[in-house]
């Protein structure tokens, strides 16, 4: 097995085409060229703090506000998923609870471990790392479901005094943390858990 | 695949580099239906499938046209005590009215409209002109590389499933019904997975080269 840094060349991440090592653009596509981009942890880690410390308030601000009848009643993700389980559709409780929490939490440790695991190394295996890297790029969009339920519910439920919805503030800074934390797995540098094992230990 | 690079004299010029882990190969173009896997770290670098071109093309079309029209067609309809109300896509990406959420609704729009809109006019425009065997359009290189970054923000699946998970959550309260759009909406879902699934994003870019 070869890498292009070991020829003393550049590949690029956007078209996978070879070029001489010092070419700044890829005359292909144009995208920039970096062999490894030597901030490129730093980056990953700002974007993932910035997603973090927008999960907070995701989770201590209502996601939705209902008004019926009754009163008025303002739910946070974890609240509104209780009360669907309570209402007996667990189904649909674990969807939201699984695409708002255990995802979510599950993307923050798990480009933690990988951006950790560059500097310190790690027990897990290049290609278990580089998986772990595509499920977590894969499954990150998920999360907006929770976003776009309250888009739909707070346009279509409004039946004056009866019932309305509306967003709560929780909206807006879940679908900043989803963001965040999907330009954060973006910037992060695959090439870069390959490289700490070195060429020899790669030949198979 | 896996030639070994040391063999050929190194002219960077024949290789493909493997985005995930930077190894490096003599690209070479797969047989029909097979695929070239970095031995490496398992990515796919290279797909042929036959008539991907005019595949995509077709689906594309497809999409753009279900996009438009379940943008303006209902979507949803809710009765309550005699009370109803009906939705389109556009009132639903609209519905953060108030203050600082418009900022929700504006992404809103943009993930489950505009972005998957652009993202199939672009890869019409790139890929109609190589199929018919024309002159790549112009800044197709820049049309198409911006049509691959624009892939995770196209989120057309994610709100389908966020339509189901609604509808449960107004069970108690009301009666829902789905529109025409609705429909329209999930056989997208389905086009642009299958869609992505013909795209190999190096076929285009040699051909895009091949052409200039």
């Amino acid at each position: 097995m070869t890498t292009a840094r070991e020829l003393g060349f550049v590949t690029c991440t956007a078209c996978a085409k070879v070029w001489p090592g010092g070419t700044p653009r890829c005359e292909c596509c144009g995208h920039r060229l970096q062999s490894r981009h030597p901030n490129n942890l730093q980056v990953v880690w700002a974007f993932w703090l910035t997603g973090l410390l927008c999960y907070i308030p995701a989770n201590m601000y209502p996601m939705l506000v209902t008004s019926t009848l009754v009163g008025t009643d303002s739910s946070t993700i974890i609240g509104g998923a209780v009360a669907i389980a309570q209402h007996g559709d667990l189904a649909i409780a674990a969807i939201v609870l699984i695409a708002s929490v255990v995802i979510p939490v599950a993307k923050f440790i798990a480009i933690a471990h990988l951006a950790l695991s560059v500097k310190r190394g790690s027990r897990q295996s290049e290609h278990g790392r580089q998986h772990l890297y595509e499920v977590v790029e894969f499954i990150g969009r998920w999360s907006m479901i929770d976003v776009f339920v309250v888009a739909i519910l707070s346009a279509l439920v409004q039946l004056s005094v009866v019932a309305s919805i509306h967003p709560g503030p929780a909206a807006l800074t879940f679908a900043l943390s989803v963001v965040f934390t999907m330009l954060a797995a973006r910037s992060f540098d695959t090439r870069l858990i390959w490289d700490s094992i070195g060429p020899e230990s790669s030949e198979t | 695949m896996a030639h070994d690079v040391r063999d050929t004299g190194v002219d960077p010029s024949v290789l493909i580099g493997c985005p995930g882990c930077d190894a490096v190969y003599v690209a070479r173009s797969p047989s029909e239906g097979e695929k070239a896997v970095c031995s490496r770290c398992s990515t796919v670098l290279i797909t042929n499938r036959k008539g991907a071109g005019v595949r995509i093309l077709a689906l594309s079309v497809a999409i753009l046209v279900l996009v438009v029209a379940a943008t303006f067609h209902p979507f949803l309809s809710i009765n309550a005590a005699g009370l109803g109300n009906r939705v389109s896509l556009l009132d639903v990406a609209f519905s953060f009215g108030s203050g600082f959420l418009v900022l929700v609704s504006l992404a809103t729009v943009m993930l489950i409209v505009l972005v998957p809109l652009m993202r199939v006019v672009l890869l019409i425009y790139v890929i109609a002109p190589i199929e018919f065997g024309l002159r790549p359009a112009r800044h197709s290189r820049g049309a198409f590389r911006l049509a691959q970054e624009l892939k995770p923000w196209a989120m057309t699946e994610i709100f389908s499933i966020g339509c189901a998970v609604a509808l449960v959550k107004v069970a108690g309260i009301a009666r829902l019904e789905f529109g025409p759009a609705f429909w329209m909406f999930a056989a997208l879902s389905v086009i642009v997975v299958i869609s992505d699934r013909y795209l190999c994003s190096w076929s285009i870019w040699r051909a895009l080269e091949a052409g200039q």
